[in-house]
């Protein structure tokens, strides 16, 4: 499997990650020899096995259904770049 | 009296305890050679009022006869945890200014435990890296030189390169790290001190900036193995605000530990012979199992027949958590905001993401995005988790021969900065020996163990079973007290 700078340009936009014609054509040959590299990983008979979903066994808690953090608005506000009337702002999305 | 920034954690501790000296007289003086050492460049933030504070409550509370765990030890605090009201970055960009209204898991036990910290440490963009050259804020240095007399600055190792760095240079006695795939034990063998990753779940992640949670796990970095089993068992413990974080007790390392490794059988993986190895680390693992052997353990070799699939398989994985962990990164809840002239909110994304993260984030992220994608989802991600089983399985099967693992923490020693950034695949290749066991989620540590020829330090690899830090620790410690390891930098900063 190799990527061209048409898929280059899919991935970053889906990663939502704005990318420049030139970085377009820098990364083609960059991902190509990473993702050529990881190909060697068909060569393993997975067949039999399952995929790993937890590193050590351990049983997944769930917590009380209660407010634990409440009240904070301030203080998930204090680092947004642009907080309005209590709120995140951000650029208009509707006409 | 020897200069206070000599000691290390057992011994300011210690010493601050006998009274031979004040926790601010440790906190002056570590802030002294904080301050002294801007050259490294290990630091992001330096915070001496957060030492100096931590210091002069210890001493209030010595006077009354109150003693914590750390109390009078100032550390340095790796910048992926969240640090209230200190600027925390993950040395990226798109975090400049960030300042937590919270603190992480591991660091409020640290401070609980009464250490004071220094400032916040350079360290690989969201700990993407081997070298320490991917930071927003500029390369960590090594301490250490080669002896040739060329004086090319040396990678500190990666990602805790400024917690390396800083420890190596007597800067401060002990940091934290965080491994993903060998942050932890790569920077610490090449810089001469040890680190050790503990079973993935020792530690909590609550507050530490996310790369890749099925992986990413906290631990120490120190001068000895006796300081990272303090500030381990510091560290450690159950966090219900993580749902990983093992129920269980912390057991008393310290107390525990033993070189003696009689009735112990270390097993020597042959896959690690890898090619194109130099003969000196070769030659260090050979001195290693007479080390280990000398400490009365009985050496076997073992196969782990999936080693060369670890790396593929990590560079699969990791990335590919890392583009679903930093999506939250988007102009609207912290950090930076690029909005261009009339740019909508998809414009506005893509922009500060754009702007915010370096050439190894993006590169990370396209790659994580890729495998995660419609129609490559099975072929790469579902196929590098079923490797991942088969990499666990391959140390199962060896624990039937063994108790612990012995092999080299790196296939070289550091290398000069700019020597390998061209290249990222050869940068990858650098964490050959640590991604396994991280893929296991299994405790590992490394020890100094001897130079080279160029005068520069090697590293030792201890990997235990999931929960056994005090195998590790132990087997450390035995490698420790043969290799008498005492080479450090000569001071140039």
């Amino acid at each position: 499997m190799s990527v061209d700078s048409a898929t280059v340009r899919r991935i970053a936009s889906l990663a939502r990650i704005a990318t420049s014609d030139a970085e377009v054509e820098a990364m083609v040959p960059e991902l190509n020899n990473i993702l050529g590299w990881i190909e060697q990983l068909g060569e393993v008979d997975t067949s039999a096995v399952q995929p790993m979903t937890a590193v050590i066994a351990n049983t997944l808690r769930l917590r009380d259904d209660v407010v634990t953090d409440g009240n904070v608005r301030d203080k998930i506000l204090a680092n947004a770049p642009a907080p309005e009337h209590g709120f995140f702002g951000v650029p208009k999305v509707i006409e | 009296m020897a200069d206070i920034t000599d000691l290390g954690i057992a011994a300011i501790r210690d010493g601050f305890r006998a009274g031979d000296f004040s926790a601010r007289e440790v906190a002056d003086a570590f802030n002294a050679a904080v301050a002294g050492a801007k050259a490294l460049n290990a630091f992001i933030v330096e915070t001496p009022d957060h030492a100096i504070a931590a210091a002069e409550q210890a001493d209030r509370d010595r006077s009354e006869g109150t003693f914590k765990a750390l109390s009078g030890v100032p550390i340095g605090m790796k910048d992926l945890f969240a640090t209230r009201g200190v600027q925390t970055t993950a040395a990226s960009h798109i975090l400049e200014g960030f300042k937590p209204e919270y603190e992480s898991t591991v660091s409020a036990r640290l401070w609980a435990a009464g250490a004071g910290m220094l400032g916040k440490l350079n360290m690989d963009q969201f700990a993407m890296g081997s070298s320490n050259e991917t930071s927003a804020f500029g390369n960590v240095i090594s301490p250490w030189r080669r002896n040739d007399g060329g004086n090319a600055p040396l990678a500190p190792g990666g990602s805790s390169g400024g917690s390396s760095s800083a420890i190596a240079a007597r800067i401060v006695p002990g940091a934290t790290g965080t491994d993903t795939g060998g942050s932890i034990r790569q920077p610490a063998a090449f810089t001469g001190i040890s680190g050790i990753k503990p079973t993935y779940g020792r530690c909590s992640r609550w507050g530490i900036v996310a790369f890749a949670s099925s992986l990413d796990q906290a631990g120490p970095m120190a001068r000895n193995v006796k300081d990272c089993a303090i500030l381990l068992e510091a560290m450690s413990g159950f966090d219900p605000k993580d749902s990983t974080s093992l129920d269980l007790p912390v057991p008393n390392w310290e107390s525990a530990l033993s070189g003696d490794l009689r009735g112990k059988r270390i097993g020597i993986p042959k896959e690690y012979r890898v090619d194109g190895m130099p003969g000196e680390i070769d030659a260090l693992w050979e001195q290693g199992i007479a080390w280990v052997k000398d400490a009365g353990a009985e050496v076997v070799e073992v196969s782990l027949p999936h080693t060369k699939y670890a790396l593929p398989a990590y560079y699969i994985i990791a990335p590919a958590e890392a583009s679903s962990n930093l999506a939250r990164y988007d102009g609207v809840r912290y950090g930076l905001r690029e909005l261009p002239e009339g740019a909508g909110l998809q414009d506005m994304y893509a922009a500060t993401r754009a702007a915010g993260f370096g050439a190894e984030v993006k590169r990370r992220i396209l790659i994580g995005t890729y495998v995660l994608s419609a129609g490559f989802y099975d072929a790469y991600y579902t196929q590098a988790q079923k490797v991942r089983t088969l990499i666990a399985r391959d140390f199962d099967a060896a624990w039937e021969l063994c108790d612990l693992l012995l092999t080299p923490t790196a296939p070289s020693a550091a290398f000069a900065l700019g020597e390998k950034n061209a290249d990222p695949l050869a940068m990858y290749l650098n964490d050959v020996f640590t991604v396994p066991s991280s893929l296991a989620g299994l405790p590992a540590m490394s020890v100094p163990a001897g130079l080279d020829g160029q005068g520069l330090p090697l590293g030792l690899q201890v990997i235990g079973k999931a929960l056994d830090e005090q195998g590790v620790l132990n087997a450390g410690l035995a490698i420790e007290e043969r290799a008498g390891f005492t080479a450090r930098p000569e001071a140039w900063w």
